[in-house]
């Protein structure tokens, strides 16, 4: 029955706990809840299954914040998931606690320090509030030292409890954990007293659970984490197996017990289980003929130390440093990488070889493991990015001795495996997947030449020809970008090359590739699926012998997808007449009330903390290659870790972005009187005031349906009778300085992260303004409660279809959306001549309120929808067609 | 029957045997009676328009909502629940007839505990009253402001008090037990358990529970986000009579749900879904031969103990449920081990460190 959570023993995390942690307790008496409730989410995210929230602190308002704080979490998903324990010596603010709890928490704790009536009056509340409950080994004479005591006061508390009909298996003995090797010689007990305690209340009350405050133990070595850590490790070795629970301390101060240094673990065993001490070696023999003695001599040779050192120290840093590199890189660790670099240049510069070698040999070897690794699943790509990192920073300390030898010997041997040309292409800003690409050929030994963003094909071409290049890589996001690829691909064979061509991005696709760009370039045109795959690609077209197979091969099956798409072009479509006939019926008296606050609505600056809570992380992960589910993702059997970790560096990064202001979140509303216009029901005349009337045209699905289902259109959920609709753009500013910064410090992993945060903040800050929308501004929905997860799936009334995107594909009718919004004055959004938006994480839609409006594809459409749509939008029908080429 | 016995134990005890049946909802029927504003109003005095105050029908009309039980137990029903779903300080509000909350909630007990002691007087049939409270429209764990999560409309002490005033006065007037239905805010209905606590420790008897939650999506969680198992963990100290599931979904859609609770409650297990899901005109269009096959199932399955209805459910359907269910043999359990069961939104179930060995016995495959 209790299969899903079969956990047997708890570690308790302090983190939000006022006097367990200093951080937390500067943020609560800084009044920054926010941050406070992303302590709490880390601790969750990195698997507390239980989270204390203790707020004594005799500057604070302790029942305030409390209630204050549990509420807020609450409102956490991820965080309210697990239960609380709600920690404070002062009942009220307890009972304060279990007011706005909605699970079954831990109360804790409660004791018979103030007598049985009290202790009693305290575990019936906790009965009834439906909590289980700490109980302190504490009487009205005071608190139990010995073993004797412990037992004795615990047993007593057990009857009166159950003697109520309190639930045994609610109740848990804290029997006080309190500091050994204090020099007291009674204190010395201690340690044994507690775990030996434990072991006969467990005997003596059958279903009770045991729990102990960690932090006590090792007070005496307030400073030393190393020996505190080492104490409490050992502590819990031996308390876990004599029946301890449950246990209060930071994860981060425990290590595992077989590699604590096992001359310190033994003196810890000592002091702690009261054995004899050995004698530590002849230098201190006779010194120490106390265990504690022992210990705190050993403790001073431990000061100072960081776990980070010991365990560098013990591990890796021992080793040789061609090892040590390899570890670097594959571990992505860039603390030691330039001193280890320089050691090698040395070593090879002193065996008389080349500072190239150090990039050629130990580096490159490092690079091929991770590239196995990678290639072979067991290495993720942030990972690798992280890798990357750390090789460009090896290799920028190389470089000035490699141009120095250049000097002396200028006909230097390339070490490339070939040349890349990278280019997002013009009109298109997207540049997260291309940067991903090039990092993973660079990390295998190509030479990428990063021709950047919005790179017209004569810059791309020109490049090509004076780097010498092998190949070239197109990059794109939107649709648009696809016509430019085709472009590319024309001019390179206008210009007789031959080099293979590789297209990539989100919109790309095998079947454009061969359909659109392959028959215009005769070279090899290859279509690469992610990133994962750019090597294999690469070092076919470079290999003498595998190329010509690859390429015909490839040749082969995209000239198979065209015969297939041939017969498949001509796939029966409606007449738009007919496809008209069969519009959506909405039922239009079902049309939202008109908007609450009308007009334009401007956000300057909504706070980043707020977005946070919003982010949808699925997609954040995906962009990244890792697939899956958040959060299942983080515990998945494969990628789980690589999840877990990049999860953590976006946490960092986002503490950072929030904290410290790096972007700013603006965004513009509109919400218009309309109407579905009378001479044409796809269109809908968008009412402005200063009497402008807008036309907003939209597509309808001329694919034959099945059944009843209709040929839907947008303008089927507005009433011609008048309407409302409304516009919004929002644009995540401030990366650039940031981006600049990471590429200085060849911080790839860094940039890309950035990006993708950007743009989960974008996404997110459309979600929350969408909300804001239904539940103020219209208003159709005022009292909409939704978690974030309803969000995410779209559990709500209304739509924001966004140009560009299967409801709407047209992203022309973005000028006609940021002009009726004056977005680009208004909130810096700008528009390529490609209509990508700028800054890139941008977001910009169209909002419909009709309850039965729904997002669908518009898919193919026909020659007549096609002249018929460039009639109503006033161009030439060559114009719509380019805009139009995705659904023709 | 034995008269000495507590309702829990009559209750038990009538649910060892068969699958009891309990009626459906008021609100449609009484819809159906078409009551003008006077006749909704009353003597009662009251100024604002209470068309659709149905609770008020229990004081103005008491006439209407015996006809309406007397239907249901005709058709079979044997727990007969009270029309005063919306019949606390909160819901009244909106209909200014707060002062006449206790008033109410008295007449609806009587009622019911009059038809129910008339029918068990011709056929000898335990039957039992079942004072119902609902959810309020405010939520204790939510904030109905997005800008300001923290925020919250009202708090656990005063929806405290709504219930015990309401509890109060549904016992007053003859209720056996309290049904909290159509928890969608699980500390709401920890706030209903206190209340009655508080009454049971100044009464100084047992006030059985019956705790019925909603779901308000298909995963299987509540407005406030606990999952069935992590509700059932939340509650469990209020010891409730049976636990259940009731509205949102048909029976189609809360099996799974109804499965999952029944494997691990250790009491009697009540659902009573709607009729289907509503249609494209919000109306609930299944048929009681329907409606009787789907929870027939469950009863086959053998993980209902007591059945009845919600939204769109008439007499004809606890008719047809009562029919389907007559000789199913009732749901049995067994006492759950003692094991620390704490809950956020989702359940989380401790052993400890030294576990009573489930392998000595010979049932464990893992080990």
């Amino acid at each position: 029955m209790t299969a899903q959570s079969a956990s047997n023993f708890i570690n308790i995390g302090e983190r939000t706990n006022v006097t367990g942690s200093a951080r937390f307790k500067k943020l609560i008496m800084a009044d920054d809840y926010a941050t406070a409730v992303e302590v709490a989410r880390s601790q969750v995210e990195n698997g507390a299954q239980v989270i204390d929230v203790n707020m004594d602190e005799g500057l604070l308002d302790a029942k305030h914040a409390m209630t204050t704080f549990l509420k807020l979490i609450a409102a956490e998903p991820d965080i309210a998931r697990v239960p609380v324990m709600i920690d404070s010596s002062k009942w009220d603010v307890i009972e304060a606690g279990l007011k706005c709890v909605s699970g079954k928490p831990i109360v804790n704790s409660i004791s018979m320090k103030e007598g049985e009536e009290e202790f009693l009056k305290h575990a019936r509340l906790c009965m009834n509030y439906g909590a289980a409950a700490v109980v302190m080994a504490f009487d009205e004479v005071g608190q139990a030292d010995t073993k004797e005591r412990k037992v004795e006061i615990c047993k007593r508390a057990y009857d009166l409890l159950t003697g109520i009909g309190f639930p045994p298996e609610d109740i848990i003995f804290d029997p006080n954990v309190f500091a050994v090797a204090t020099g007291i010689e009674e204190h010395d007990r201690y340690g044994l007293d507690f775990i030996e305690a434990c072991q006969e209340i467990k005997e003596q009350c059958p279903h009770a659970k045991t729990s102990g405050g960690l932090s006590n133990l090792s007070f005496s070595f307030r400073g030393n984490e190393t020996v505190r850590r080492a104490m409490h490790s050992v502590f819990l070795y031996h308390a876990i197996p004599a029946g301890l629970d449950m246990a209060i301390v930071n994860a981060g101060q425990l290590d595992v017990y077989d590699t604590i240094d096992p001359v310190l673990r033994e003196a810890c065993e000592e002091v702690i289980l009261m054995r004899k001490p050995k004698a530590l070696g002849a230098k201190d023999d006779g010194d120490a003929d106390s265990a504690t003695e022992k210990l705190i001599n050993l403790a001073e040779s431990f000061k100072g130390k960081s776990k980070e050192d010991d365990k560098q120290a013990a591990e890796w840093r021992g080793w040789e440093v061609s090892k040590r590199l390899e570890h670097a890189l594959v571990k992505g660790i860039d603390a030691h990488i330039v001193d280890d670099t320089e050691i090698m240049r040395q070593e090879i510069f002193e065996a008389g070889g080349r500072p190239i070698e150090v990039i050629e040999g130990p580096l490159m070897d490092g690079m091929n493991v991770v590239g196995d690794l990678f290639g072979s699943g067991k290495m993720f790509l942030p990972q690798v990015v992280k890798s990357a990192r750390v090789m460009k920073k090896a290799v920028a300390h190389l470089i000035p001795y490699i141009e120095e030898e250049k000097l002396l010997l200028p006909e230097v041997e390339r070490s490339s495996k070939g040349t890349i040309i990278m280019a997002t292409v013009k009109g298109d800003v997207h540049d997260i997947g291309k940067n991903i690409v090039g990092v993973v050929l660079q990390c295998n030994g190509y030479e990428v030449v990063d021709l950047g963003v919005m790179v017209p094909w004569q810059d791309i071409l020109k490049a090509a020809n004076d780097h010498s290049a092998d190949m070239i890589g197109l990059s794109g996001l939107i649709t648009p970008s696809l016509d430019e690829m085709v472009t590319v691909a024309e001019e390179m064979q206008g210009a007789g090359m031959t080099m293979p061509l590789l297209i990539g991005g989100a919109t790309t696709s095998r079947v454009h590739t061969a359909l659109k760009i392959d028959p215009v370039y005769d070279g090899p045109v290859i279509h690469v699926l992610d990133a994962s795959r750019a090597v294999g690609v690469a070092s076919k077209l470079l290999s003498d012998t595998l190329r010509d197979p690859f390429v015909e091969e490839t040749a082969e099956e995209y000239e198979k997808v065209r015969v297939a798409r041939a017969g498949k072009s001509e796939k029966a479509l409606l007449p738009l007449k007919e496809a008209r006939g069969n519009f959506y019926d909405a039922f239009l008296s079902d049309k939202p009330a008109p908007p609450l606050q009308p007009g334009d609505h401007l956000f300057e600056e909504w706070p980043l903390e707020d977005l946070v809570e919003t982010f949808d992380w699925t997609p954040f992960f995906r962009a990244w290659e890792l697939h899956g589910v958040y959060p299942r993702i983080l515990d998945d059997e494969v990628v789980g870790e690589a999840a877990r970790n990049l999860k953590a560096d976006a946490d960092a990064m986002l503490e950072q972005i929030v904290s410290e202001k790096w972007l700013t979140a603006k965004a513009v509303v509109g919400l218009w009187p309309c109407a579905r216009a009378h001479d044409c029901r796809d269109d809908v005349m968008i009412h402005l005031e200063e009497e402008q009337h807008i036309r907003m045209p939209f597509l309808r699905q001329q694919v034959i349906k099945s059944r009843d289902r209709a040929n839907m259109c947008l303008a089927d959920f507005i009433d011609p009778a008048g309407d409302w609709m409304g516009g919004f753009v929002v644009g995540i500013h401030g990366i650039e300085p940031h981006i600049e910064r990471f590429r200085a410090d060849k911080d790839d992993y860094s940039d890309i992260l950035l990006k993708a945060l950007a743009d989960r903040f974008a996404e997110a800050m459309a979600e929350r303004l969408h909300q804001h929308v239904r539940t103020d501004l219209w208003g159709y929905a005022p009292g909409e409660q939704l978690t974030n997860q309803a969000l995410i799936k779209e559990q709500y009334r209304g739509i924001r279809p966004a140009p560009g995107y299967p409801a709407v594909p047209d992203h022309s009718l973005k000028p006609i959306l940021f002009d009726m919004l004056d977005a680009e004055a208004k909130i810096g959004v700008s528009l390529t001549e490609s209509f990508a938006m700028y800054p890139t994480a941008a977001v910009s839609g169209l909002y419909f309120g009709h309850p039965e409006s729904q997002y669908f594809g518009v898919a193919k459409i026909g020659r007549d929808q096609l002249e018929d749509y460039a009639m109503r939008r006033g161009v030439d029908v060559a114009i719509a067609e380019r805009w139009l080429r995705p659904n023709l | 029957m034995n008269y000495a016995a507590t309702a829990r134990e009559r209750l038990n005890e009538a649910a060892k045997t068969r699958i009891l049946v309990k009626d459906g909802p008021y609100g449609t029927a009484i819809q159906n009676e078409k009551l003008s504003e006077e006749q909704y109003t009353g003597d009662t005095g009251l100024t604002m328009d209470q068309k659709g105050n149905n609770d008020l029908v229990n004081l103005t009309q008491p006439q209407v909502i015996r006809k309406i039980c007397d239907s249901y137990i005709a058709s079979g029903a044997t727990l007969l629940a009270t029309n005063t779903f919306n019949a606390n300080q909160i819901s009244q509000a909106d209909y200014g007839a707060e002062n006449l909350v206790r008033e109410i909630n008295i007449s609806a007990a009587k009622v019911i505990r009059e038809a129910c002691e008339e029918a068990t007087a011709k056929d000898s049939l335990p039957r039992f009253v079942c004072g119902a409270m609902g959810p309020t429209n405010k939520t204790l764990s939510l904030s109905p402001d997005v800008e300001d999560p923290g925020f919250r409309e009202v708090d656990f002490d005063e929806v405290k008090a709504i219930y015990r005033e309401q509890a109060d006065a549904l016992i007053e007037g003859g209720c056996d037990f309290i049904l909290i239905e159509t928890v969608f805010d699980t500390l709401n209905c920890k706030a209903a358990i206190m209340a009655v606590k508080e009454i049971e420790m100044e009464r100084g008897h047992d006030v059985p529970l019956l705790i019925s939650l909603t779901l308000t999506d298909m995963s299987g969680r509540n407005l406030s986000g606990h999952t069935v198992e992590a509700f059932w963990h939340t509650v469990r100290h209020a010891k409730p009579a049976a636990i259940g599931l009731n509205c949102s979904f048909g029976a189609e859609q809360l099996r799974p749900h109804v499965q999952l609770l029944s494997g691990i409650a250790d009491t009697l297990l009540l659902a009573y879904p709607n009729a289907g899901l509503p249609n494209e005109l919000g109306e609930y269009d299944e048929l009681p031969a329907t409606t009787a096959e789907l929870v027939g199932r469950w009863a086959e399955a053998g993980q209902v103990n007591i059945l009845g209805g919600c939204c769109g459910i008439t007499p004809e359907h606890i008719g047809a449920i009562a029919d389907a269910v007559r000789d199913a043999d009732p749901r049995t359990w067994e006492k759950a081990d003692p094991v620390m069961r704490l809950a956020g939104l989702e359940p989380f179930s401790f052993t400890g460190t030294k576990p009573k060995s489930c392998c000595a016995a010979g049932s464990c495959s893992a080990a």
